[in-house]
C-alpha cells in the first residue's frame, strides 16, 4: 500500500501541491484525475522518488521514501514500473532492446532467458511483430504499449502510468485502458494512473481520486465519485453525459476489445 | 528595470551555481568509474563517436593550420633571414598551442554540441527520468562514459593534428618555398623538447574533460522542449569554447612557467 501524507511542493512562487493526502490500496487500479496542469504528473513523480517534496511523507509498505538515500531509492525503484507520457523509449535502441534494457541492468538472466522474457512481454501487449523496429517507426499507441512492456519487464509490484491514453484516438484509448486492466489482473499489480480521461477511468478504475488546486478533494469508487457532491467533481463527471447528449444518443457501456 | 547591481549579482550567482553543478557532476562521474557495472561497451561507442568520427575534421584543421603557419612564418622570417627557424616555429606552435586548442574547439563543435543535443532531447522526452525510474543512475550510464571518452580521445586526436600539421608545414616550407629539408628538420629536432609535446597533451586531457562535461551538464539540465534543447546546445558550444581558451591560458602559465 502507498500512503501519501500532507505532501507539499512548490516551484518558485507557484504552489503546485498543497497538502495532498491519499491512500493507494494494494492490488487495485487507482486513478488520480484532475484538469491539465494541476500537478498530477508532479504527484506521480514524487511517488517514485523522481522529485523531492518540500514537506510531507510518502509511505510505501511502511517505508518513507522521502527520507531515503539515493542508493535506497534505486533499490526500491526496482519494485516499480513506470509508463511515461510519451513512452520515453530510448530512441537509440530497438523496441526489443528497450524491453531488454532493465533486464540487462538488474538481472543475472542469460542472454537467452532475457530475450525469451522480452518476447513474452511484447506478446502480452500484442507487439511481438515490432521487436526489431526503432521507436521512431511506431505510432503513438504502439509506443505506449512498448513502454508498458518495458515497465513490466522486471515484473514490478507497482506500476505508475502518466497519462497513458493522452494523444491516442478514442478506440486506442479504451484499448490501452483494458490492457492496463488485463495486466493488472494477471499480475495482481498495484496501479496508479494519472489521467483526465473520464471514459477510461470509469471503465477500468477501482478507485478514483480527484486532485484540484493542490489537494485531493474526493476519493472513492467510480460509483461513489459519480454521486460526490463537490461541484468540480460533478462538472468533470458530467462531461460524460454532456458528450453523449450533444451527439443525441444514449450512453452505451463500452466492451473490452473494441 | 532591474538595477545593475542586481543584474551583476544574479549573473554571478548563476555562474557559481553552474560551476558548482558541473564540479559535482564531474566528481560523481569520476567516482562512478569504479562502480560496477563497468560500461565498457558504452565507453567504446563514445570513443568511436567523439574520437574516431572526429578524425577527418581534426586532420583537415591540423593540416591547413600547419600549412598557413609555415607560409606566414616564412614571410616574417625572410625579413631578417631567419628562414632556417621555420620548422621549429611551426612545430612548437602546433604541439604547444594550436594542436590541442584547435582540436578541442573542433571536437566541441562536432561532438560537444551533439552530446548536449542528445542528452537534452533525452531530458525533455523524459528518457533521463525513465533511466532513474528503472533504477539506473543516468550520470553513471550517460555522463561517465562520455567524459572518459573525451579524456582518452582528445590527446590521440591532438597527436594526429600535430603530426599532420608538421607535415603540412614541411610541404609548404620545403617543397613549395624551397627551404633546405635538412635545416628544416634539424632545427625542429634541436628546439622542440619532449616536455613541449607532453605539455600540449596534458592540455588536451583537460580540454577533453571540459568539453564533454559541459556538453553533458548542459544537456542534462535542458528545460522546455525543442527550444530548450537548442539553447542547451548553443550554450554548451559557447561555454566549452571559452573554457578551452581561458583554460589554455591558465594551463600555459602553469605548465611552461
Amino acid at each position: 500500500m502507498i500512503k501519501i501524507i500532507n505532501l507539499h511542493k512548490s516551484f518558485g512562487p507557484q504552489k503546485v501541491l498543497r497538502g495532498v493526502n491519499l491512500e493507494i490500496p494494494k492490488g487495485k487500479i487507482t486513478f488520480i484525475m484532475g484538469r491539465s496542469g494541476t500537478g498530477k504528473s508532479v504527484l506521480l513523480k514524487h511517488i517514485i522518488g523522481l522529485m523531492e517534496p518540500d514537506e510531507g511523507q510518502i509511505i510505501v509498505d511502511g517505508q518513507d521514501i522521502t527520507k531515503m538515500s539515493a542508493k535506497e531509492l534505486l533499490k526500491i525503484r526496482k519494485r516499480f514500473g513506470m509508463l511515461f507520457q510519451e513512452g520515453a523509449l530510448f530512441d537509440s535502441m530497438t523496441v526489443g532492446e528497450n524491453v531488454a534494457f532493465p533486464l540487462y541492468e538488474h538481472t543475472k538472466l542469460s542472454e537467452k532467458e532475457i530475450w525469451q522474457r522480452v518476447r513474452e512481454k511484447l506478446a502480452q501487449v500484442d507487439l511481438l511483430g515490432a521487436i526489431d523496429k526503432m521507436p521512431s517507426e511506431l505510432s503513438g499507441g504502439m509506443k505506449k504499449r512498448a513502454a508498458l512492456a518495458r515497465a513490466l519487464a522486471l515484473e514490478p509490484e507497482i506500476v505508475l502510468f502518466d497519462e497513458p491514453t493522452t494523444g491516442l484516438d478514442p478506440v486506442m484509448q479504451l484499448n490501452i485502458g483494458f490492457l492496463i486492466k488485463k495486466t493488472q489482473q494477471q499480475h495482481k499489480l498495484t496501479c496508479v494512473v494519472i489521467s483526465h480521461d473520464i471514459i477510461v477511468a470509469r471503465a477500468t478504475a477501482d478507485r478514483i481520486a480527484f486532485l484540484h488546486e493542490g489537494v485531493i478533494i474526493a476519493q472513492g469508487s467510480p460509483e461513489e465519485i459519480a454521486r460526490f457532491p463537490h461541484p468540480f467533481v460533478q462538472e468533470f463527471w458530467q462531461t460524460l453525459e454532456l458528450g453523449s447528449k450533444e451527439v443525441g444518443h444514449e450512453e452505451r457501456p463500452f466492451e473490452p476489445g473494441t | 528595470m532591474e538595477n545593475p547591481v542586481e543584474l551583476l549579482g544574479g549573473f554571478s550567482l548563476r555562474l557559481l551555481r553552474e560551476m558548482g553543478g558541473m564540479a559535482v557532476m564531474f566528481v560523481q562521474a569520476m567516482l562512478y568509474t569504479f562502480k560496477p557495472p563497468f560500461r565498457f561497451r558504452l565507453l567504446l561507442k563514445q570513443m568511436e563517436f567523439i574520437g574516431v568520427k572526429s578524425t577527418l575534421v581534426v586532420l583537415l584543421t591540423g593540416l591547413f593550420s600547419g600549412m598557413v603557419l609555415a607560409l606566414q612564418g616564412y614571410y616574417g622570417f625572410r625579413k631578417f633571414g631567419g628562414e632556417s627557424l621555420l620548422g621549429a616555429t611551426v612545430a612548437l606552435s602546433l604541439v604547444r598551442e594550436l594542436g590541442p586548442v584547435l582540436t578541442g574547439l573542433m571536437v566541441t563543435a562536432r561532438a560537444g554540441s551533439a552530446i548536449a543535443a542528445e542528452l537534452g532531447t533525452m531530458r525533455v522526452t523524459e528518457q533521463i527520468d525513465a533511466l532513474w525510474a528503472m533504477a539506473v543512475n543516468p550520470v553513471h550510464y550517460l555522463v561517465m562514459p562520455r567524459i572518459w571518452a573525451g579524456i582518452l580521445m582528445l590527446p590521440l586526436l591532438t597527436i594526429l593534428a600535430d603530426v599532420i600539421g608538421i607535415l603540412g608545414g614541411y610541404f609548404v616550407g620545403v617543397i613549395l618555398l624551397k627551404i633546405n629539408a635538412g635545416i628544416f628538420v634539424a632545427k625542429m629536432r634541436a628546439l622542440v623538447e619532449l616536455s613541449d609535446i607532453l605539455n600540449g597533451l596534458y592540455k588536451s586531457f583537460v580540454f577533453g574533460a571540459l568539453l564533454t562535461l559541459i556538453g553533458c551538464y548542459k544537456g542534462y539540465h535542458a528545460r522546455g522542449g525543442a527550444e530548450g534543447v537548442g539553447r542547451a546546445t548553443t550554450e554548451a558550444v559557447v561555454i566549452s569554447s571559452i573554457s578551452i581558451l581561458v583554460g589554455d591560458y591558465i594551463l600555459t602559465s602553469l605548465l611552461f612557467s
